[in-house]
């Protein structure tokens, strides 16, 4: 019998797993799942843990019970993957063979690797709301502050969530004028891109909002150190931003058990992969999806979302000897937080910058634009999440290529708004 | 997209300066694009340099900073150092390759 292993169970893992058990009986196939624990974060949800909305147990669920019951799940840390005798290696020695694998085990933080970031002020006044400890311990300091300089930083690209630093910005500014304190406070948002976003025609619209709420905007900063004690970060151009209280995203790295694997991705960890088929380069029994990867496309769960059709499709034709017959966009979409009770939707893909407009057709949640419903969306998409993405089941009005109906794709043509990006 | 002779070749570059076809790239024209940057190619820049081109002839692409960094094992300090305007970028123009991508 043929032999499915599925490194990681987060959002792409977990949804692959459970399409593929769907789509191949248990005399076709048995799926071998490996993770480390037994612990499936929403990872969105971490956003709302700084503010009090959220606690880190009711974001978080048994990764097993989000498997079908015919799907293996072992508990495990992957030491290396040996792409020519097609085996999953573990640390405490076992060797799990695959017919085919999917390596989906998310991007990791590696705060350590900037200067000075984890040693005095770590956790006291520099702290990421990108870990579970880092969100919790956040939630206190926050909840303190009431004067002085909030830094919101980028270090490095690429990141989970882009998007995700530039909300908790917005959320920030929003709780501290509810406070009353919002005169006391001085808030600044450090990026190293040439803008609030990475696209154009979003940034400018991102720029507008910040400055519209008295933020300050430092681009094409990237930190050399941060020093806690001192309240300081230095950009490698030597350029300072003084803080109290600085919320930083750290660099980012894939899977180390990938740079010991020769063959599977980059020395910093991420998979090497076809951008459109999502296999790694001449094997096509190994693929890859989600945050691992090393494509341009947002870190995100709408992409490993996405990603997932086309990885199931093209792993069922490589078992069966077949070309893969899936095809990629670089389709994602994010729901940004504004603060009081609004938020701003973006839908893109590789070709397509976000644009104004609707989603997913002409009348439908409004594109780049503050409102209420798409706040109120991203709040309902967190049961959508356990109930309907994880278990595999389609989406009501979400497909995986990107939609062109309901965008303003006449603005992509626009002199102001080309020329900045391929 | 703009049309000019590089080093003696006629060549077409984008609206940053990058080279449209980096098949047309010589080392003469490495040299003339740093000037365009303000910088002087020491052999450490040029160590750079052809680590880039090697990558992109490999991988189809350049790598950013960070990667670099790791691969070349030019550390990222000093590589701002020698490129102050961004290292991936700089040495990707002057290397004649495509605009490394952030993510998108």
């Amino acid at each position: 019998m043929r032999r499915i292993v599925i490194v990681g169970t987060g959002t792409g893992g977990t949804l692959v797993a459970n399409r593929l058990r769907r789509a191949l009986t248990p005399d076709d196939a048995s799926i071998v799942c490996v993770d480390r624990d037994d612990d499936h974060l929403y990872q969105p949800g971490l956003l709302n843990v700084p503010f009090g909305r959220r606690t880190l147990s009711s974001l978080t669920r048994s990764r097993r019970a989000q498997l079908h019951p015919h799907i293996e799940l072992v508990l495990g840390e992957v030491d290396t993957v040996d792409l020519e005798g097609r085996a999953v290696s573990l640390a405490d020695g076992t060797a799990l063979r695959y017919d085919a694998l999917v390596v989906a085990s998310g991007a990791t933080l590696a705060p350590e690797e900037t200067e000075g970031l984890t040693g005095p002020g770590w956790m006291e006044r520099v702290f990421t709301f990108y870990s579970p400890a880092g969100a919790a311990a956040l939630a206190d300091a926050f909840a303190r502050f009431s004067a002085g300089r909030l830094v919101v930083a980028v270090l490095d690209t690429p990141i989970k969530c882009p998007v995700a630093p530039l909300e908790f910005t917005f959320l920030a500014e929003d709780a501290l004028r509810h406070r009353g304190v919002r005169d006391k406070v001085e808030i600044t948002y450090v990026t190293p891109l040439d803008g609030a976003f990475t696209r154009p025609i979003a940034s400018a619209h991102l720029s507008g909002l910040l400055a519209e709420r008295g933020i300050g905007l430092v681009t094409a900063l990237a930190t050399a150190s941060v020093d806690g004690a001192a309240g300081r970060l230095t950009g490698y151009d030597g350029r300072t931003v003084d803080f109290d209280l600085a919320v930083v995203v750290p660099v980012h790295n894939g899977a180390a058990f990938v740079t010991r694997s020769p063959g599977l991705g980059d020395a910093l960890g991420f998979v090497t992969v076809d951008p459109k088929t999502l296999q790694v380069p001449g094997h096509p029994e190994v693929l890859a999806l989600g945050d691992v990867t090393d494509l341009v496309t947002s870190k995100a769960g709408s992409v490993a979302h996405f990603e997932g059709d086309v990885v199931v499709e093209n792993l069922i034709a490589a078992l069966d000897g077949r070309p893969a017959p899936a095809r990629f966009d670089g389709h994602t979409n994010c729901f940004l937080e504004l603060g009081g009770g609004k938020a701003l939707l973006i839908d893109f893909n590789n070709d397509v910058e976000p644009v104004p407009g609707h989603f997913p057709g002409p009348v439908g949640l409004p594109l780049l634009s503050p409102s209420r419903l798409d706040h109120l969306g991203k709040a309902a998409f967190e049961s959508l999440y356990w109930h309907a993405l994880l278990p595999g089941r389609p989406l009501p009005g979400i497909s995986r290529d990107m939609p062109r109906r309901g965008k303003k794709l006449s603005m992509l043509h626009h002199p102001s708004t080309t020329g900045a990006h391929p | 997209m703009t049309t000019q002779t590089l080093a003696g070749v006629v060549v077409e570059r984008d609206a940053e300066g990058f080279l449209i076809d980096p098949s047309l790239w010589t080392e003469a024209m490495a040299e003339a694009i740093a000037r365009e940057e303000g910088i002087t190619l020491t052999e450490r820049h040029w160590e750079v340099v052809r680590f880039m081109r090697h990558a992109y002839e490999t991988t189809g692409g350049g790598p950013n900073v960070r990667l670099l960094a790791k691969t070349s094992g030019i550390p990222v300090k000093e590589l701002y150092s020698l490129f102050p305007k961004g290292p991936a970028k700089t040495a990707a123009k002057i290397a004649g390759i495509p605009k490394p991508h952030g993510c998108i």
